[in-house]
């Protein structure tokens, strides 16, 4: 490295809460991310899109190593949260998952009540050791989730007997109750109405205050409305990323255009 | 006529049948197949089904009323003074002369008119056979012919066929039902009978087994006593040792399978372990009566304690072993099911994997791990032949594991074997424990499917 690209990496650090570096991640043979850097800013929503089966998924689940459960799945290149290499072997997966936070495509729920299921996070990781305090937190949770009022006459009733958009608001709730840095979403919203869809789309932007927050979307219009940076992948490879309103109006490569305007993917 | 040669020109006369409709069938639509209604393999079914299905009917009537009506001939034609005599001896006379005629040993002098009577009785069949085979063979002829006639482009053979076919399906479930009934009719009948002479609640909660009831009224030591609790408190025990041994074995292996093995590892752990109910229980009882009880036994002297050589202990681990698979199988099954988004949802908050094992995959596949249990319990409740062999027969009432118990099974065998007078109370007990056996594992199985079916329905 010389001097300047030194210089720049430390620059990269110092303002963004992850940084990614020439990440490759097989599957087997299969090469499904092809030298992908992205900064991802603090308090800011980073929207990844791209055509299905490019890699977005892939990508997400490198920033909280979900990648290491998948048999045959390798990665390579360097990922930094706040500087930290991620993928160090002294890191405690444990503790990275506790700080990156994830929210699945489909709401899955435990099979457990509504209180239980908040509760989970912070009872493996210790937190909220009293029940006086472990009620503070299930609430605080379900405030920021915006639940609170629907569900606060049922916490003991089992989560999965709440509709799908409720469900998934308690999948966020669930998440932000060990209180992490980032929260990663693949797709939170394909399973929802545009009702329950409009509410997660603001919970979102208010969650921003707090959290780092990476959403993959196949929705344009979404990306555009939630996210200040959008970063387009194409067949595994990221092509281009930056302010969302910029991407969207002035895209600089011609893939992304043809994205936008709908003639493939 | 012989039997089976007349099977065998029935079944040749069908698929003759089949050929000749098949055929018709394309004749009469000019040589286009594909002007017909149905294919012309239906139309060939048709027919043979309509010859083979009433001839066999016919066939197997005919056997069932042919002996019976021969027998009222023969004694008919016997002298008036024979047939008034007492009917057990005029039984006897009868089976003789049968025997006679089919030229099997007689356990009396062969006089004439005892040779006429049996000659008479040989015709007698000999004309049923013709008969039969005659009719049937007619019936059957007479069925082709008329399917035959039917045959033509508009004919529905195909939907003829399909009726016939779920006809025979019904059928056959039905049997299976009725005999299931008649299992159960006989069994509640034998039970009231015996019922009559043991009082239900000394049945139930008399705490004394001892079957033997007197032959003889001066016999000593023979006055029966029915009270089943030590065969109920023996099947418990060495069910709970059953379970203790198949639930943490059974358990651990599914959860290894299900979460840790890799694809490859469990495609052949799990056949292998399913081998254990393969194994037929005869041999689990001598292995579980010759090694293990004796191996506790002598454990147990080496510890300074009594066990004795037939124990409660020794058929109870063996019993668990064999119901392993049940549990680990099935829980295993449930286990998988449980959705990769729940595995993921858990992780993705820190969990370990023992940790998402135990707080998550176990809890939401415990409905269905129930349900694996209960039906190993059952399947345990129902096991004979090792406890026959490694547990003993003496009907102590005790909760030590080291001691000779009895368990519902095994008396009902013990009740059974020799030679016995069927209308004794000791026989008929055998019935009454038969259907509080019955009822046990028909409520256990029941609970235990709708537990399974509950768990299917949250996750489909
Ligand atoms: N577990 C896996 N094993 C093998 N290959 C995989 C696996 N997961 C993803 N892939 C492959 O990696 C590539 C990228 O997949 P990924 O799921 O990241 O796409 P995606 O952009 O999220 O698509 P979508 O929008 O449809 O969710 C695809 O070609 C896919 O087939
Ligand atoms: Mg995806």
């Amino acid at each position: 490295m010389s001097a300047v690209e030194v210089q720049e990496a430390q620059i990269a650090h110092d303002l963004h809460k992850v940084v990614a570096r020439d990440v490759n991640v097989y599957y087997g043979e299969a090469h499904a991310l092809k030298h992908v850097d992205l900064d991802i800013g603090s308090n800011e929503v980073t929207s990844l899109i791209g055509p299905s089966g490019c890699g977005k998924s892939t990508f997400l689940r490198c920033l909280n190593r979900m990648n290491d459960v998948i048999e045959g799945c390798r990665v390579t290149g360097q990922i930094t949260l706040d500087g930290e290499d991620i993928y160090d072997k002294s890191l405690d997966v444990v503790q990275l998952r506790a700080r990156v936070g994830m929210v699945f495509q489909k709401p899955n729920p435990f099979p457990k009540s509504v209180y239980d299921n908040i509760a989970y996070g912070p009872r493996i990781h210790g937190i909220g050791a009293g029940k006086s305090e472990m009620d503070e937190i299930v609430e605080s949770s379900l405030s920021r989730a915006g639940l609170w009022e629907e569900v606060k006459d049922r916490l003991e009733k089992p989560g999965t007997g709440l509709s799908g958009g409720q469900q998934q608001r308690l999948c966020i709730a669930r998440a932000i109750a060990v209180n992490p840095e980032v929260i990663l979403m693949d797709e939170p919203c394909s399973a929802l109405d545009p009702i329950a869809t409009a509410k997660i789309e603001e919970l979102i932007d208010e969650l921003r205050q707090n959290f780092t927050i990476v959403i993959v979307t196949h929705s344009m219009q979404q990306a555009a409305r939630v996210s200040q940076k959008t970063a387009f992948f194409h067949l595994g490879t990221l092509v281009e990323w930056g302010d969302t309103q910029e991407l969207f109006t002035n895209p600089r490569d011609e893939r992304t255009q043809g994205y936008i305007t709908g003639r493939f993917g | 006529m012989n039997l089976i040669l007349l099977c065998l020109i029935m079944v040749v006369l069908t698929v003759i049948g089949y050929w000749l409709g098949q055929r018709q069938a394309v004749s009469a639509a000019g040589g286009d197949a594909r002007r017909l209604h149905s294919l012309p393999s239906y139309h060939g079914f048709y027919v043979a089904l309509c010859a083979l299905l009433p001839a066999i009917v016919l066939f197997v009537l005919w056997l069932i009323v042919e002996p019976i009506i021969a027998e009222q001939v023969l004694i008919s034609r016997l002298p008036a003074e024979v047939q008034s005599q007492d009917p057990n001896a005029l039984r006897l006379l009868v089976g003789d002369i049968k025997s006679l005629a089919l030229g099997n040993i007689v356990s009396r002098e062969i006089d004439a008119s005892l040779q006429a009577a049996a000659d008479g009785y040989a015709s007698v069949r000999g004309a049923g056979r013709l008969g039969m085979t005659v009719a049937v063979l007619a019936l059957l002829l007479a069925g082709a012919a008329w399917a035959w006639r039917r045959i033509s482009v508009d004919h529905r053979a195909r939907n003829g066929v399909e009726m016939i076919a779920s006809g025979i399906m019904i059928l056959a479930s039905t049997i299976a039902i009725l005999t299931t009934l008649g299992i159960i009719f006989s069994l509640l009948f034998e039970t009231g009978r015996f019922f009559e002479k043991v009082p239900f609640f000394e049945f139930l909660f008399g705490t004394k087994w001892s079957p033997q009831t007197a032959l003889r009224a001066d016999q000593v030591g023979a006055s029966g006593a029915f009270g089943a609790i030590p065969l109920f408190a023996g099947t418990l025990l060495i069910t709970v040792i059953a379970i203790c041994v198949a639930v943490p074995v059974g358990l651990c292996s599914a959860i290894y399978m299900s979460e840790y093995a890799g694809p490859r590892l469990r495609a052949l752990a799990k056949p292998a372990l399913e081998i254990l109910a393969g194994v037929p229980t005869v041999v689990y009882g001598f292995f579980a009566a010759l090694t293990v009880a004796p191996f506790f036994r002598n454990s147990g002297e080496a510890l300074g304690l009594t066990v004795s050589s037939e124990s409660a202990l020794a058929a109870g681990v063996v019993m668990g072993i064999m119901i392993i698979p049940f549990v680990s199988s099935l829980s295993d099954d449930v286990m998988n099911a449980v959705p990769q988004t729940l595995r993921d949802g858990a992780y993705a908050l820190g969990a370990t994997k023992s940790e998402t094992i135990r707080q998550v995959i176990v809890p939401a596949a415990l409905p269905g791990i129930v349900g694996a249990v209960l039906l190993a319990v059952s399947r345990a409740i129902g096991e004979t032949m090792i406890v026959v062999m490694a547990a003993g027969l003496a009907a102590n009432l005790t909760a030590n594991p080291f001691e000779a118990v009895t368990t519902v099974t095994v008396q009902i065998v013990t009740l059974l074997v020799g030679d016995q007078e069927f209308d004794s109370a000791k026989t008929l007990a055998a019935f009454a424990l038969g259907l509080v056996l019955f009822a046990t594992t028909l409520a256990l199985n029941v609970v235990a499917l709708n537990v399974v079916r509950k768990y299917r329905e949250k996750y489909d």
